[in-house]
């Protein structure tokens, strides 16, 4: 497992910080993917070992928790969130997410096959009252309006570039 | 009088020129109470929080300060660990967005006085994975706390020790369950755990005594120390002591975060969130986030004496909501006027739910896909 210096320091930092090594395992999982895009088989032996684990229970902790991925359900380098539970919905979420789908050209529950995209659903973003929300990456959008998505988009298309060049 | 907001925890909040950084926090007189507080004995301090009738702000409104004094196991001579819960997923509830984003130190200086209260040297503060800006902020204002003697080794010149970690959620709802929660700390799938025990004060993290407790509920502990427990109880009425922060979203003039003290549905909708939409009449209410039973503005509500009272009538705290037959849960509410076909609304929350369901118990993990 080829990690970078950086992450590596991060996870030499974390372990000790719990009481029992396995307490870990999700922030290096965390770590990992921020990394990686999604974690690996290696990944998961590499933490089972590092925790004093078996990899089954690594990968239990991977598959219960939607926000890690495998391999097969790697994001895209631009990740969008459109919050779809009921106070973004009465508000309008939904024409927002179809919007989103045509603008971007990217299926709802799907990454664009450049890998540039991922762009769904997510349950209740807990921003309820600035609703509908979106969260692209780290940073969450509010008070979207579906006619005038125009800014969002840009921003998103800003960021796959600013991607890109890394 | 148009019944109005009390801000006790959001008074610094959305202030212009407050910042999250420690030098607005101290200046604005932060981090006294807790100097104040470690001048007391611990169990001093827990009696004050327990003579305040504080209740739980994250969902089942448990006296906090009976967790604390009655319930904590301290003749087990294991560590005792506290670990606040910010896994805030109920829909309709963005209240602890607003501390954790807005007044990280708050929160900072209410988990260690409540440490110091209770003999705990590690406390864990589990943030949910969508909000990965709260985690930054809290993680830059912890160390920031660190440089200055708040957190870490002696705090404040003081012989008491104590760390505060950030913990990030993978994005399962089941974790603001508290023993879901703690399975998940532990390195495991979040499972909550059967019972008994009953609570984890007694057997929680690792087995040992752990505390579990709200953001909002924490935030309050600096108050109540601040103030005393005798001012504090004043605010509000009894049984639902202190300001609570709800959050009104949906179908209304002014959504929002307000705290308040308890006061009367109608005051909430129309004096502090202006109506319903020009036009619209409102139609029914999720009092207290996605798992309480909504309410229809238009029925004739009994409480259990018998007494008949209106929607408007209402008192919107713990006892009031509870007397309509639903909960003020985590103080998520929800509204929807006359353009809204409840079913499909509520055919949305049933979404959540199957989206969300852990998978342990059969009924939920197979009957939530059913609707």
């Amino acid at each position: 497992m080829n990690l970078k210096p950086e992450t590596l320091a991060l996870i030499e930092k974390t372990v000790p910080q719990y009481p029992e090594k396995r307490s870990a395992v999700m922030p290096l999982l965390h770590h990992v993917q921020k990394e990686r895009g999604y974690i690996s088989n290696e990944a998961i032996e590499w933490i089972a070992e590092k925790l004093d684990m078996q990899p089954i229970n690594v990968l239990s902790v991977v598959t219960f928790f939607p926000y890690f991925r495998q391999e097969d359900q790697k994001i895209g380098k631009v990740h969008v969130r459109v919050c779809r539970t009921l106070s973004c919905a009465l508000m309008g979420a939904y024409k927002v997410g179809d919007e989103l789908e045509k603008k971007l050209g990217c299926k709802m529950g799907h990454s664009k096959e450049d890998g540039s995209v991922t762009l769904e659903y997510a349950e209740c973003l807990a921003s309820c009252g600035s609703g509908p929300v979106v969260l692209v990456n780290d940073d969450l959008y509010e008070n979207l309006k579906a006619a005038e998505l125009d800014g969002l988009v840009d921003e998103i298309e800003t960021r796959v570039s600013k991607e890109d060049k890394k | 009088m148009a019944a109005q907001e009390n801000r006790i925890l959001l008074k610094n909040v959305d202030q212009p020129g407050y910042t999250v950084d420690i030098d607005c926090y101290t200046k604005h007189g932060g981090y006294e109470t807790l100097k104040k507080a470690l001048a007391m004995k611990p169990d001093e301090i827990r009696l004050e929080v327990k003579a305040s009738g504080l209740r739980g702000r994250g969902g089942a409104g448990f006296p906090c300060g009976v967790k604390w004094h009655d319930l904590v196991d301290r003749k087990s001579g294991n560590p005792i660990y506290l670990i606040c819960n910010c896994d805030e997923s109920e829909p309709g509830t963005f209240k602890d967005r607003q501390l954790v984003h807005k007044d990280p130190h708050q929160l900072i200086e209410g988990m260690i006085i409540s440490a110091y209260a209770n003999d705990v040297s590690l406390a864990f503060l589990y943030i949910r994975e969508e909000m990965p800006r709260g985690a930054q902020i809290l993680e830059e204002a912890i160390e920031e706390a660190r440089q200055k003697g708040f957190v870490g080794n002696n705090i404040a010149g003081s012989d008491f020790s104590c760390e505060i970690v950030v913990h990030r959620g993978g994005g399962a709802y089941i974790c603001g369950e508290e023993t879901g929660l703690i399975e998940s700390l532990e390195g495991k799938r979040a499972y909550p755990r059967i019972k008994p025990p009953f609570f984890p004060a007694a057997k929680g993290l690792y087995m040992c005594p752990t505390i579990v407790n709200n953001v909002e509920t924490l935030c309050n502990v600096v108050h109540i120390i601040g103030m005393g427990s005798a001012a504090y109880s004043k605010i509000g009425r009894p049984n639902n002591t202190g300001t609570r922060i709800w959050c009104v979203s949906g179908l209304v003039q002014k959504p929002g975060y307000y705290e308040i003290e308890s006061m009367t549905m109608k005051e909430l909708l129309y004096d502090i969130c202006g109506g319903p939409l020009p036009g619209r009449k409102f139609k029914a209410v999720v009092p207290g986030g996605g798992s309480m039973k909504i309410l229809d503005v238009n029925e004739t509500y009994k409480d259990r004496e018998g007494k008949e009272f209106s929607f408007d009538e209402i008192m919107v705290d713990y006892d009031g909501i509870a007397a309509a037959g639903s909960m003020s849960g985590s103080s998520g509410m929800m509204v929807m006027d006359d353009s809204v076909d409840i079913p499909e609304a509520l055919g949305n929350l049933m979404a959540f739910y199957a989206h969300e369901s852990c998978g342990q118990c059969t009924p939920c993990r197979e009957g939530s896909l059913w609707t």
